[in-house]
C-alpha cells in the first residue's frame, strides 16, 4: 500500500477567486438579508404566529444534521481506510457553523446571544444542544488535529470514537427537538431522534461525496472505482434507512384513530405539503437516488453518482420541510372530534392548514449558511492539505476482510 | 335502590351548582364595585395562591368580543399596527394575539360552542420546559410568563405550546403603556393581567368586560383558596381542562365542552 | 534629570484627567433637564454619584425582582426614573426620555451606550399603575397623556 500524501488544491487561482467571489456574494446578500430582518422585524418574513418556524430553519436544521452525518466518514475509517478523513472532519466543522449562523440570524433579538451563553434552562434540550454543537466543533477540531499532526497521532482513535459518540448524541439531540415536542401531532413521536440520525447519514455522505467529486475533479487527482462504489453503496444503504424509518413512522400513526386526520391530510389532501412528502422526499430523495445508485450501468458513471447525491440533498431540503413547516402547518388538535368553524387566530377553521409563504429575505438567510459552510471548506482545502493526492484503487488496495489490527491501529 | 341513591345524588349536586352559581353571579359585581386603592406588592409572590380563570362556556355569547377588546386595551395590544407594505392578510396572521374567541361544533351532535382560549397557565408549562434561557418562566403564584429581558426570539416555546397561545412581536412598537413593557423580536402571551396582581386588584380586564357585558363568562380567582369563588364555582359544578390527555393541570378551566 | 521631567509630566497627566473628569461631572450635571420633579430634588434615590455609576446595577437587580416576584413597592424602578425625570415641552407634550435631548438619552448619546430599555419600556409615563391619572392631572397633561387603563372609568 502506497503512503498517502495529503497536497493542497490546487486549481489556477483565477477559479479559485471567482468561486470564493461567488460565494462571498451570496453571504453579502444574505447578510443584508439579515440585517433589513432585524431591523425591520420578522414580518417581512412569511413566519407567523401558526409556522413559526421557517425556510431558515430548514436550510439551519438540514446543515447541523448533514454536518455531523459528514463526520462519519471520519469515523468509519475503517471501510474507508483513513484518506477521507481529514476532509470528512473539515465538512463537518464548515456545515455546522454554516447552520448555527442560521439559526442566530432568526433569533428574534439576535444581540442577546451572549444571554444564550449565559443563562440556562437544563430542561430545554435546546439549552443542551448549544453544549452538544460547541462541544462537537472542538472535538472535531481537536480529531483533525490528531488526523493531520504526528504528535496527535497517538490519541487518534480514542478521540475518534468520543467523536463519534458525541455526533450520535447530536443528532439525536437535534432530533429530540421535535420529537420532544407534545403539542403536536406530527412530533412526539421518539422515533423521529433515530430517524434524524439515518438522515443525517445520508445528507452528510452525500454532500460528502459531492465535495470529493467536485474538488478531485477540479483539480485532475483520481478516484478510483472501488472507492466510489464503496461510498455510492453506502449511500444507497442509508437512503433505503430513511425510507425504512418514514415508513415506521407513518404506520405508527395510522394505526391509531387519533392521527387519521393529520395522515390523511399530509398523504393525500395537503397541497403543497403533500407534493412536498412523495415527490420531494420520497422521490427525489428516495426512490430516484436509489434506482440511480443500484443500476447496474449508471451506477458506475461518475455524473451519475453526482446527480444521486445531488437529489438526495434535494430530497433532504424536501424533507426538512415536511418536517418543519408542513408538521407546524397542520392546526393543533385542541378539540378532538369537533370542528372548528371560527376563529380570529387561524385554528385551523374547518381543518384548513396553518399559512406560510417563504419570503426572499429568509430564503437568502437560508442560502448564506451553506454558503458560509461552503467557503470554509474551499479556504480550508486550498491553504490546508486535507485533500488526499490520489484515491485510486492503488492507493485503497485493502479490503475490510484483509485489514490488519496493524493497518487498523496506524493513524492516517 | 342503588340507582335510586345515585339518582338523587345527582340531582342534589345540581341544585347545589346552580345555586352556587346564582350566589356567585349576584356576589361577584359587589365584589367588583368594592376593588381596594392598589397597593403595590413588597413582599415575593408565593404559591400560597395559584391564579386561574373558570369559562363558563354556557354563558359565551357567540359573537361578543368584549373580552378580548379589553385585553387588547389593558395590555397595549391595540398599539401594534401594521407596518408599511405589509399585506393586511399576513398582517393577520402575524399581529400578536393573547386572547381569541374559537366557535367550534362537535362533529357527532352539531352541537355548537363559542369559548374565549388565552393561555392555559399550565401547572407543568411545555413553555417553561424548553426555553433555552428561562426566559418563559413560571411564578410562584401560577402565572406563567416571559422574562423580555432574557428572551432571545428563538421561538421553541411557541413550538411547544399546545394552545397555540403565544405570540412572537413581528414588528417594532411605539406608545408601550407603562405597566405593559412589549417590543420586537419577543415572546408574549397572556399574563393574568400580571400587573394588576401586583397592585392588588381584584380580577383581569377580560373578566371585567364579560361582567360588564352582564355574561359572567369568566371568573377569575384563587384555585387554592377553597371559599374564593372560582373554587367554590370548580367544586360545584363539572368542568375540564382542554388537551387535558397532556396532563399539564391547567390553571384555566372550561365547564360546557 | 531626565526622571524628574517624566515624573512631573505624569503628574501633570493625572492631575489634568482628575480636573478634566469634574469638569465632566459639572456638564453632567445639566442632563437633569429643567421642569422635570427630578430638577427640584436635591438628589435621585441615591447620591447622584452613586447614581451616575451604578444605575444600571439598580434596575437590573430591580427588575429580576420585579417581573420573577412580583415586587412593585420599589426604589429603583424603570417607571421610577421615568416618571421623575420626564419633561414636557410648552404644549405639555411629555418628551420621550430616551430622546437625544432628554435626560437618558442625551447622557448615552455622550457616553455612547447603547441604551435599550426604551424598545419595549414606555418612555413617557403612560398609564402608571399607581397614580398616573393623578400625576398627569397635577401635571396638566391629562388629555395628552392616554390612560389605557381599564378600571378606572368605573
Amino acid at each position: 500500500m502506497k503512503r498517502i500524501v495529503y497536497r493542497e488544491w490546487r486549481i489556477p487561482p483565477t477559479q479559485f477567486w471567482s468561486l470564493l467571489g461567488a460565494l462571498a456574494a451570496v453571504v453579502g446578500m444574505s447578510t443584508l438579508a439579515f440585517g433589513y430582518m432585524e431591523h425591520t422585524g420578522h414580518w417581512v418574513s412569511g413566519m407567523n404566529s401558526s409556522v413559526v418556524w421557517g425556510t431558515p430553519h430548514v436550510f439551519a436544521v438540514f446543515l447541523v444534521i448533514a454536518a455531523s452525518g459528514a463526520l462519519n466518514i471520519a469515523s468509519i475509517g475503517t471501510v474507508f481506510h483513513k484518506p477521507l478523513g481529514r476532509l470528512s472532519g473539515l465538512l463537518a466543522v464548515a456545515m455546522l457553523m454554516g447552520g448555527l449562523l442560521v439559526l442566530v440570524m432568526d433569533l428574534g433579538r439576535p444581540e442577546r446571544l451572549i444571554v444564550a451563553m449565559t443563562s440556562y434552562n437544563f430542561s430545554s434540550i435546546f439549552a443542551w444542544n448549544i453544549f452538544l454543537y460547541t462541544g462537537f466543533m472542538v472535538i472535531v477540531i481537536a480529531y483533525l488535529w490528531t488526523m493531520a499532526d504526528r504528535q496527535g497521532a497517538p490519541f487518534n482513535y480514542s478521540v475518534g470514537v468520543v467523536a463519534f459518540l458525541w455526533r450520535l448524541a447530536l443528532t439525536t439531540g437535534t432530533g429530540s427537538i421535535f420529537g420532544f415536542l407534545v403539542s403536536r401531532q406530527a412530533y412526539d413521536a421518539a422515533v423521529l431522534a433515530p430517524m434524524f440520525v439515518l438522515l443525517s447519514f445520508a445528507y452528510g455522505l452525500a454532500i460528502f461525496m459531492m465535495v470529493l467529486l467536485y474538488s478531485f475533479g477540479e483539480d485532475n487527482r483520481p478516484i478510483g472505482p472501488k472507492i466510489l462504489r464503496r461510498l455510492k453503496n453506502l449511500l444507497g444503504v442509508f437512503v433505503a434507512g430513511i425510507l425504512y424509518f418514514v415508513l415506521i413512522y407513518h404506520l405508527t400513526n395510522l394505526y391509531g384513530a387519533k392521527n387519521d386526520s393529520f395522515e390523511n391530510w399530509l398523504l393525500f389532501n395537503g397541497g403543497i405539503h403533500t407534493f412536498m412528502f412523495w415527490i420531494g422526499w420520497i422521490l427525489i430523495g428516495g426512490l430516484l437516488p436509489l434506482g440511480i445508485i443500484y443500476h447496474p450501468e449508471l451506477s458506475k458513471e461518475r455524473n451519475w453518482i453526482m446527480a444521486a447525491c445531488t437529489l438526495v440533498v434535494l430530497g433532504g431540503l424536501a424533507a426538512m420541510y415536511v418536517i418543519i413547516i408542513s408538521s407546524q402547518a397542520f392546526p393543533i388538535q385542541m378539540f378532538p372530534s369537533h370542528t372548528i368553524i371560527e376563529s380570529s387566530f387561524f385554528d385551523g377553521v374547518n381543518g384548513q392548514p396553518g399559512p406560510y409563504t417563504p419570503t426572499i429575505p429568509e430564503v437568502l438567510l437560508g442560502f448564506g449558511g451553506v454558503a458560509v459552510a461552503l467557503i470554509i471548506t474551499v479556504v480550508g482545502v486550498r491553504v490546508l492539505q486535507f485533500l488526499p493526492e490520489s484515491l485510486s484503487d492503488d492507493v485503497i488496495p485493502i479490503d475490510e476482510e484483509t485489514l490488519s489490527e496493524d493497518a487498523f491501529a496506524k493513524p492516517a | 335502590m342503588k340507582d335510586d341513591n345515585d339518582a338523587i345524588n345527582s340531582e342534589r349536586r345540581t341544585f347545589l351548582g346552580v345555586a352556587a352559581g346564582i350566589t356567585a353571579a349576584a356576589v361577584a359585581p359587589g365584589v367588583i364595585l368594592h376593588t381596594v386603592a392598589a397597593a403595590p406588592r413588597a413582599e415575593p409572590v408565593t404559591s400560597d395562591v395559584r391564579w386561574g380563570l373558570l369559562i363558563d362556556t354556557a354563558k359565551c355569547v357567540d359573537g361578543c368580543s368584549a373580552c378580548v377588546d379589553a385585553c387588547n386595551h389593558e395590555n397595549g395590544l391595540n398599539l401594534q399596527v401594521m407596518p408599511a407594505g405589509e399585506s393586511p392578510q399576513k398582517w393577520e396572521t402575524q399581529k400578536a394575539v393573547w386572547i381569541r374567541k374559537i366557535k367550534l361544533q362537535d362533529n357527532q351532535t352539531g352541537r355548537v360552542t363559542t369559548l374565549p382560549l388565552m393561555c392555559q397557565h399550565c401547572d407543568d408549562p411545555p413553555c417553561v420546559d424548553v426555553c433555552p434561557t428561562g426566559a418563559s418562566f413560571k411564578r410562584a403564584d401560577g402565572i406563567v410568563m416571559v422574562d423580555r429581558h432574557l428572551c432571545i426570539g428563538c421561538r421553541y416555546c411557541m413550538m411547544a405550546c399546545p394552545y397555540k397561545a403565544r405570540s412572537f412581536n413581528h414588528a417594532e412598537m411605539h406608545g408601550q403603556l407603562t405597566s405593559v413593557p412589549r417590543g420586537k423580536g419577543c415572546v408574549e402571551s397572556c399574563n393574568l393581567c400580571v400587573h394588576r396582581r401586583d397592585f392588588e386588584q381584584e380580577s383581569t380586564a377580560c373578566v371585567d368586560a364579560c361582567a360588564a357585558e352582564g355574561h359572567h363568562a369568566i371568573v377569575f380567582g384563587d384555585l387554592k383558596n377553597p371559599n374564593s369563588e372560582i373554587s367554590q364555582l370548580l367544586n360545584a359544578m363539572p368542568s375540564r381542562q382542554i388537551r387535558e390527555d397532556l396532563v399539564l393541570n391547567t390553571g384555566v378551566r372550561y365547564s360546557g365542552v | 534629570m531626565a526622571t524628574v521631567l517624566k515624573t512631573c509630566l505624569v503628574a501633570a497627566g493625572l492631575v489634568w484627567a482628575l480636573a478634566a473628569q469634574t469638569v465632566q461631572a459639572e456638564e453632567m450635571k445639566r442632563y437633569v433637564v429643567e421642569g422635570s420633579r427630578a430638577a427640584t430634588l436635591p438628589s435621585c434615590v441615591e447620591p447622584t454619584e452613586l447614581m451616575r455609576r451604578q444605575h444600571m446595577e439598580f434596575i437590573k437587580h430591580q427588575r429580576i425582582a420585579t417581573v420573577h416576584e412580583g415586587i412593585r413597592k420599589e426604589k429603583y424602578g424603570l417607571s421610577g426614573c421615568v416618571d421623575c425625570h420626564i419633561s414636557y415641552s410648552a404644549e405639555r407634550i411629555p418628551q420621550p426620555i430616551n430622546q437625544a435631548d432628554q435626560f437618558c438619552g442625551a447622557c448615552h448619546a455622550f457616553a455612547a451606550v447603547n441604551l435599550n430599555c426604551f424598545d419595549c419600556h414606555a418612555s413617557v409615563p403612560n398609564g402608571t399603575p399607581l397614580d398616573a391619572a393623578a400625576a398627569h392631572e397635577a401635571a396638566g397633561v391629562a388629555a395628552q397623556v392616554q390612560s389605557h387603563r381599564d378600571g378606572e372609568d368605573h
